[in-house]
């Protein structure tokens, strides 16, 4: 390539990339970043419960008369490249904020991103408690449950019970521990009598079922305290079952009745476990049956609970917007700050101590009914009910810039 | 009493899935060469299969069985294709050419699986009449883990006999003995090849296909059961079938009883038991030392020239081009181009112990990851200040290289390479699990330069002079007399000992040297994203920097810089695809099938007939073009 070549080659790229932003668009742009082809199971029914809020606050008029547009990149589980494409979306794409995301590791490296460079991120999906506390900050929220709140709602079942020895087996990782040491401590707190018998720590989807299986049942508890799933959830569950281990046992699982967890154990889900989760086909509020009907009849599949947080994190970003009336990061913030709104599973507020929102989780037992894993006897649980005390939240979240 | 009886048999049921996967690949090493790095893929494509067929034609017990047979058969075939279209054509090819083929058939595979079966796990059927269990003390046991129990060593034995019995399989061994020979003597040595292929991969069809009554498929299988399948072999002795028995059954022992004694300690056990076999036998439990005819797999096969002056016009230009960025194209381009930068100089450090030192790395995020956890750590505990930080990066990854290499430079070829995979995943299982220092997968946040280089601009110019420096380092080094001295250890170990180079400790610097390079990138990294986590250490992205190297040509040393520019575009650009994961597989594959020298080993072929690029090969050059600019 000569010189000449070169140049006119370097001035090209340089016009091509300039003109790449020019003209921004008449829609507000919402960046969203997921996980789309790591973990697909969870978060194509995210993107779909968000596509189909986007479509009906479009046909509602928009936001600000303006249509919403919903700008989506897969971080392929790297937070690296998910703060790459942050970079990109706010750079090339115009968004006004960002949201999604399931991996917490992930969401953090977005909210630490938020803090640096100011700019709003609401995390969807992500379950760390640091996301709010111990790394706490300015610009990011969280929508779904944490994973103090949904231990919380179970620890308390767990004190009603009248199990005194507990074992625990989690996932070898910050959630799995963060579950067993926010349980712990509750159960604790609520029933000091309780006993910690025995934890095991499997590597996350390397279960060895049958050895851990061995290793709770040669503890004796009288209660266990399940924190794995996905893969390992079904090793757990068939050696568990095989084995004995869950007989006379009471037995919690974490997010074990979502339908994520829950339906690819077919008939062989697990019967009488304390579980939170997501039993959408027996909520029969108006606001949750519509938003049912509706996700149905455009995707022709049942909303799992991803459905849920990405159609609630749309409502709560137009509601964010609307309450603004305004794009601007700052004001956003301070929008997003005790914003309130309704969702297919009754009000949620975002709170303005911690930036969590009150969206709250299911909880009831798991049966099989017609060959398939269901929860009955359950009850929504507010979020709210489930946090610690403001002067608690407040030593938890140290570097509060807000 | 009962309860160590029986977890010792469920440690021998385990143990028999994973022996299939790995004796498969075992196979597959041992007469082809090739490290099959989309093994575990195969394994996965025999969980779905085996779901499939088990729903198809899986009635009574006899379905079930013959369903999994027929599982094997298909993931067979699916060998025999890959195999016949892509490996067959890089058999002269370097032999890592063929590894970074089976990685995009790692990305083609999921993707395709995906496709074919949809996102959500599937849960595996129970094998009929096998479903209860018998007491053994009291101690419930599954009847299927019995079943499976037997399985192993009946399969071992088939295989024995196949390879002691039948003249197909004397044909096999011989070839592994020697190739050439074989050849010689005419054999058709590619049949030889296809059949031992598609063997290997029946095998770990089969014992992703047996797991199913405990488990299930699900599209994370295959990075899965990789890292336990390659132990396993290694510590076998690669291309031992006994060895690979051996292996599973202790590391699956290790795995069962270890979870008794030490639960947290599931990830790293595996791993140390590798470490410790490897160094006391070299060569794993079985195994038998490579003949020496298999130093040089990377397929340097030039001598390297310093740079001729049109290389130096061309360098100089690029860098000019570079450092104009700024002026020239928008913010995020410049966030674009500080990861290739970032890349280009950890591919350039793999790239030096590869090409110069002959020493092929599998685990080369171990220092990258550790010098950003290195730097991350300094800030996070000690308050360190960003410059001090970014320049103790290299020193901590250096200091861990110096660790990890003096174990690995004891062994060479593929088990040099293996045992860096292991000592990466024991860092990455200790980052992982050891949360109450690394803050595990939650990462290490917050970790952003000084305010006057937290600007897009200002960073990007920073990492390009460290970068530039760091790569012109590495060149200098290998035109030094300890870089002539390391090529002389790579092309000879006898002759370079007879002129009086301690050959080992050449090599452990060469190491540490390398590590720091890379430590000095991840440090780099670490503060252009503020935010670290165990993944910068994993399996796949030490393949990331295999790929740059590879994509750009190992002969050449602008290589690396060209392999990861172009890793970052097609990264970039087919992310925006729903399939990316498939189109990069098929590219990748595309490009070893096109440019068996790389990237820039292509250019270099092309281009170097008219221009200087190396300094002595003037004569090369013709007269007519001596006036055209690079």
């Amino acid at each position: 390539m000569g010189l000449r070549k070169l140049v006119t080659f370097a001035a090209l790229a340089a016009a091509v990339t300039f003109s790449g932003t020019a003209g921004a668009a008449d829609t507000i742009r919402i960046g969203d970043i997921n996980s789309y082809k790591r973990l697909p199971a969870f978060t194509i029914p995210y993107r779909q419960g968000a596509e189909l809020a986007i479509e009906q606050i479009n046909a509602a008029g928009g936001v600000m008369g303006k249509p919403l547009e919903l700008i989506s990149r897969d971080d392929q589980g790297k937070p690296g490249e998910a703060v790459r494409y942050a970079e990109e979306l706010f750079a090339k794409e115009d968004v006004v904020m960002i949201t999604g995301s399931l991996f917490s590791h992930v969401g953090l490296a977005l909210s630490a991103y938020a803090d640096q460079k100011k700019r709003l991120y609401l995390a969807a999906e992500p379950l760390a408690d640091a996301l709010v506390w111990a790394k706490g900050n300015r610009y990011t929220f969280r929508l779904r449950p944490s994973t103090y709140m949904q231990v919380a709602m179970l620890a308390e079942a767990a004190a009603k019970s009248d199990a005194k020895r507990w074992a625990t087996i989690a996932p070898n990782y910050a959630y799995g521990k963060d579950a067993v040491a926010a349980f712990k401590k509750i159960l604790k707190a609520r029933k000091p009598d309780v006993e910690f018998v025995g934890e095991q720590w499997p590597a996350l989807f390397k279960i060895d079922a049958a050895a851990e299986s061995q290793a709770l049942e040669a503890a004796k508890p009288d209660g266990i305290f399940n924190v794995t799933f996905g893969s390992d959830l079904t090793k757990f569950v068939r050696e568990g079952t095989l084995r004995e281990l869950f007989n006379d046992r009471t037995v919690l699982g974490l997010l074990t009745g979502e339908p994520e967890y829950l339906d690819p154990l077919g008939a062989e889900a697990p019967k009488g476990w304390i579980v939170t989760g997501y039993p959408w086909s027996e909520i029969d509020t108006p606001a949750h049956k519509q938003f049912v009907d509706d996700y149905q009849a455009k995707f022709n599949d049942y909303p799992r609970v991803g459905s849920l947080v990405g159609y609630n994190t749309l409502l709560s970003i137009a509601a964010a917007l609307e309450k603004a009336n305004s794009t601007d990061t700052e004001a956003l913030v301070d929008a997003f700050k005790g914003l309130s709104l309704d969702t297919p599973v009754g009000p949620i507020t975002y709170r303005a101590i911690d930036h969590q929102s009150t969206m709250g989780a299911f909880v009831g037992l798991t049966d099989v009914r017609d060959g398939k894993g269901v929860m009955v006897d359950w009850s929504y649980r507010d979020g709210a009910a489930y946090l610690p005390s403001d002067e608690e939240v407040r030593k938890l979240r140290p570097a509060d810039g807000s | 009493m009962g309860v160590y009886l029986v977890q010792f048999l469920s440690g021998l049921a385990s143990a028999s899935a994973l022996f299939l996967a790995a004796s498969g690949l075992s196979i597959i090493f041992g007469v082809t060469r090739v490290v099959n790095f989309a093994h575990g893929s195969f394994y996965m494509l025999g969980a779905f299969f085996g779901y499939t067929f088990v729903r198809e034609v899986g009635g009574g017990a006899i379905g079930f069985w013959v369903a999994l047979l027929l599982a094997a058969l298909a993931v067979g075939l699916v060998g025999l294709l890959v195999e016949f279209v892509i490996l067959r054509r890089l058999y002269k090819a370097p032999e890592l050419f063929q590894l970074i083929a089976t990685f995009g058939v790692i990305l083609i595979v999921q993707d395709a699986a995906l496709w074919v079966w949809g996102p959500e796990d599937l849960l595996g059927p129970r094998a009929p009449g096998l479903t209860g269990i018998v007491r053994i003390f009291g101690t419930p046991m599954p009847v299927y883990d019995l079943v499976l129990i037997g399985v192993g060593p009946l399969v071992l034995a088939a295989l024995w006999l196949l390879f002691n019995r039948t003249r197909w399989g004397i044909l096999v061994r011989a070839a592994t003995e020697d190739r050439e020979m074989v050849g010689a003597l005419g054999v058709n040595q590619s049949l030889l090849f296809t059949g031992a292929f598609v063997l290997g991969s029946m095998l770990a069809g089969l014992g992703g296909a047996i797991q199913l009554p405990k488990g299930g498929a699900d599209l994370l299988m295959d990075f899965g059961i990789l890292a336990e399948m390659f132990v396993v072999v290694v510590v076998g002795g690669m291309g031992s079938i006994f060895g690979a028995f051996l292996a599973a059954v202790l590391i699956s022992l290790l795995n069962t009883f270890g979870i008794l004694i030490w639960p947290s300690g599931t990830l790293v056990l595996m791993f140390i038991l590798m470490a410790v076999i490897l160094v006391v036998r070299p060569t794993g439990l079985l195994g038998r030392p490579e003949s020496g005819g298999h130093k040089t797999e990377v397929g340097v096969e030039q001598a390297l020239r310093p740079a001729g002056p049109h290389y130096k016009i061309f360098i100089g230009l690029l860098l000019a081009l570079l450092l104009a960025a700024p002026l020239i194209v928008e913010e995020f381009y410049l966030v674009l181009i500080t990861d290739v930068l970032v890349l280009a100089l950890f591919a350039t450090s793999l790239h030096f112990l590869m090409s110069t030192g002959g020493l092929v790395s599998f685990g080369h995020a171990a220092f990258y990851g550790g010098g950003a956890y290195a730097a991350a750590l300094l800030v996070t505990y000690a308050a360190t200040p960003f410059e001090l930080a970014l320049l103790l990066a290299p020193l901590g990854a250096g200091l861990l290289a110096l660790v990890i290499g003096w174990f690995c430079v004891r062994l060479s070829g593929v088990y040099f390479a293996m045992l860096t995979l292991a000592f990466a995943q024991v860092a990455w299982s200790v980052v992982f699990q050891w949360s109450d220092l690394t803050n595990g997968d939650d990462g290490l946040l917050g970790i952003w330069p000084s305010a006057w280089a937290s600007g897009t601009q200002v960073y990007y110019l920073l990492a390009l002079a460290i970068s530039a420096g760091g790569i012109f380092l590495i060149r200098r080094v290998v035109f030094a007399p300890f870089g002539y001295g390391l090529r002389a250890t790579r092309d000879s170990n006898l002759r370079a000992a007879a002129i009086g180079i301690d050959i080992k400790r050449q090599q452990l610097a060469a190491f540490v040297f390398a590590g720091a390079m890379a430590g000095l990138a991840g440090g780099l990294f670490v503060f252009s994203k503020g935010s670290v986590f165990p993944d910068e250490m994993s399996i796949p992205r030490s393949f990331d920097a295999l790929l740059m190297v590879l994509l750009g040509g190992v002969d050449s040393l602008s290589g690396p810089f060209v392999g990861a520019a172009a890793f970052t575009y097609l990264h970039d650009e087919l992310i925006t695809f729903e399939y990316w994961r498939l189109l990069l597989g098929l590219t990748i594959v595309a490009l070893v099938l096109l440019f068996p020298q790389g990237l820039a080993g292509a250019a270099k072929h092309h281009l170097g007939r008219y221009l200087k690029l190396e300094a002595g090969s003037a004569g090369r050059a013709k007269q007519a073009d001596e006036g055209r600019p690079a």
